[in-house]
């Protein structure tokens, strides 16, 4: 029988196998960032164990850095107790760190893949739920616990029992302003949050062939929303056209070498999956959600469903909406643009394309975070960061920033935030905040309307 | 990590679905360099309001319910991989969580600090959760040896993978045993270089 993508890599990694099913997985990079790492330092300090492989490893600073004044010392004494033991562990044990101010800096799943670190069919993990993303590459990446990121230091490996197979078929043209965040959503909407739970997917198709490198990544980083410990996506020219000169990319005959391996790393046509499911991509448009989970999202112009469940009617007190109603012309005042999920240079792209010429409306408060240092030259060096400027929005300085407020970028009790993140989950955006997710054209759109607007009607 | 073999305790009814490791433990108080103290805001924003009063009509600030046993809606732990989520459920003092289906990272990070997920049929979460609710001094008893749940709605068994029994039981983790394979690692680091 055939194998799928997965399998392929999952096989190639496969260490040792035990008797009741677990195996002993290799990993081939390991990320960490300030916040699930500290503990599991501790850990092997506490048992001194050294670090199996620190040259596989590579930290960042992006979760609870600040978006402004990154040349000062950080203001917050827990964040910058937390930022400095990062860099005090990595000095310890040799690893490579991006830290606050550094040319590589940034957001862990947008700097990996822009520096080359992220290729094809390998197996990646980082203390973070968003690893989905390398899946883009054909690479096996998932988020982990800080108990295993602590045996990978300690063994470059981990524990795991092989999750089920899913694949996700998306077939057709997508309409004019769809973007791949509003197919992802548009899944997941029509799934439900714990329908890929056991499950790796792959995304399969032609939308997904015809999508940038950029879109890819926005599509998997959000396979967790749906349950799924990863999602992958079969590497291709466009996959090898993006790693090309990139710094940490194999250069010359080795990467015409691993070309030749990257390109036998797709689906065999007799490989079957435990479950797939098929969608056309006419049936898509702009997505917005209206809930406290991802999965509750809508067509823009589509009414929030009326359903009986207790869960449901919290989930809708907690955004202050009612069933049955539409959400175009709601009055929003923050918008986000940024977050792993939607901050690399095509979504500002897209963004000052709808933005260029016009002016943010007056009772929006927009942040506009860059997802790395990178990202934000380049937005300088396009022009874009003129065109928004003068549209009336601010450019912060890389990080997760609202995506998680774990720095002072909060959104305030009660008010409604469209943004280009990846949870809408209550308080996620700050305390009382009400996320609605949607795309950098939906969030642009919305912040030089003021409200909600149908964009399929430009 | 503490070992696990047998429970007896009352439980606390939480019947609300897919709560995420957000409202387990917010993103604000993630940092922290170790693992002490999260017990103190579990469950933050529902437990309090925001200027910091005890939400009343919340589960764990009513006096009626109590135990190291939380009885969750369906698909508990989902979102964010944070396993301070597990620790904050550990500190406050639970020791099993029963839903009828568990996020895939909260699961092995819950399991990665003996506390226990057991899932169970989505009508046997409600009838468990319907009687507890009236009940609030009805015990549960939990046996893993024998992989036993037993409650006043029924006895069940549950599943587990072996080896994670194996570890729980004897309060070992899996660092402990990759560590006993680091020969076999550096072999096949060899075979792939």
């Amino acid at each position: 029988m055939g194998k799928t993508l997965f399998d392929k890599v999952w096989d190639a990694h496969v260490v040792d196998t035990l008797e009741d099913g677990l195996q002993v997985l290799y990993i081939d990079k390991h990320l960490i960032h300030e916040v699930t790492s500290p503990q599991a330092f501790e850990e092997l300090r506490k048992r001194n164990i050294s670090i199996a492989r620190p040259d596989k490893i590579v930290a960042t600073a992006d979760h609870n850095t600040p978006t402004v004044d990154q040349h000062l010392p950080v203001k917050d004494e827990l964040s910058r107790n937390q930022l400095n033991q990062l860099a005090e562990n990595c000095k310890l044990n040799n690893i490579p760190l991006f830290g606050l101010g550094h040319e590589n800096n940034g957001i862990v799943h947008v700097i990996a893949p822009e520096l080359g670190i992220t290729q094809p069919g390998m197996t990646m993990v980082c203390g973070d739920s968003h690893t989905s993303t390398h899946g883009a590459f054909g690479t096996i990446a998932f988020g982990i616990g800080t108990s295993q990121v602590a045996q990978v230091f300690a063994s470059q490996c981990l524990l795991l029992q092989k999750p089920k197979k899913l694949r996700v078929n998306v077939n057709g043209k997508l309409k004019s302003g769809v973007l791949p965040k509003d197919v992802i959503l548009y899944v997941i909407s029509k799934l439900g949050t714990n329908s890929g739970t056991g499950y790796f997917c792959e995304y399969a198709g032609s939308v997904f062939e015809d999508m940038s490198m950029e879109g890819r990544m926005t599509v998997c980083n959000m396979s967790i929303e749906m349950g799924a410990r990863g999602g992958m996506i079969a590497p291709d020219e466009t996959t090898f056209e993006y790693i090309k000169g990139r710094d940490f990319a194999p250069k010359g005959e080795e990467f015409d070498q691993k070309v030749a391996y990257w390109k036998s790393l797709k689906t065999d046509a007799d490989a079957t999956f435990d479950q797939e499911y098929w969608f056309d991509a006419e049936d898509i448009q702009p997505m917005i959600t209206y809930g406290t989970n991802p999965g509750m999202g809508i067509k823009i112009t589509e009414n929030i469903p009326e359903l009986d469940d207790a869960s449901f009617e919290k989930s809708l007190k907690y955004m202050n909406f009612r069933k049955g109603a539409s959400l175009v012309n709601q009055p929003i005042n923050y918008v986000f643009i940024g977050s792993c999920t939607n901050s690399r240079i095509e979504d500002f792209r897209v963004a000052a394309t709808f933005v260029k010429g016009k002016q943010k409306a007056t009772n929006v408060t927009a942040w506009l975070v860059p997802g790395s240092q990178r990202v934000a030259k380049q937005i300088k060096d396009e022009g874009l960061q003129s065109i928004f400027e003068e549209a009336g929005f601010q450019i912060r300085q890389p990080g997760c920033s609202a995506c998680l407020a774990m720095n002072d970028d909060k959104i305030p009790e009660g008010e409604y935030c469209v943004s280009t993140s990846n949870r809408n989950f209550e308080g996620r955006q700050g305390q009382g905040s009400r996320t609605l997710l949607a795309s950098p054209l939906v969030a642009a759109a919305t912040a030089i309307e003021g409200k909600i607007v149908d964009i399929t009607q430009n | 990590m503490e070992k696990f073999t047998t429970l007896e305790s009352t439980a606390i009814p939480l019947p609300i679905e897919n709560i995420d490791t957000d409202q387990i433990i917010p993103a604000r108080f993630l940092k922290a360099t170790n693992k002490a103290g999260f017990g103190d805001n579990v469950f933050r924003d529902w437990r309090f309001h925001k200027d910091g009063t005890a939400n009343e009509s919340f589960v764990l600030n009513d006096s009626t319910y109590s135990g190291s046993v939380l009885i969750a809606g369906n698909n508990f732990g989902c979102g964010s991989s944070r396993e301070h989520a597990a620790w904050a459920l550990v500190g406050y003092g639970f020791k099993v969580v029963i839903s009828s289906f568990f996020a895939d990272i909260f699961k092995g990070n819950a399991l990665n600090n003996g506390l226990l997920p057991i899932q169970v049929s989505e009508g046997f979460l409600k009838e468990l959760m319907n009687h507890i609710q009236s009940n609030p001094d009805a015990e549960v008893t939990v046996d893993l040896e024998n992989q036993l749940l037993s409650t006043p709605v029924g006895d069940i068994t549950f599943d587990i993978n072996p080896y994670k029994k194996t570890c729980l039981i004897n309060g070992y983790d899996d660092i402990d045993f990759l560590v006993s394979k680091l020969d076999k690692i550096r072999a096949f680091e060899a075979l792939i270089n």
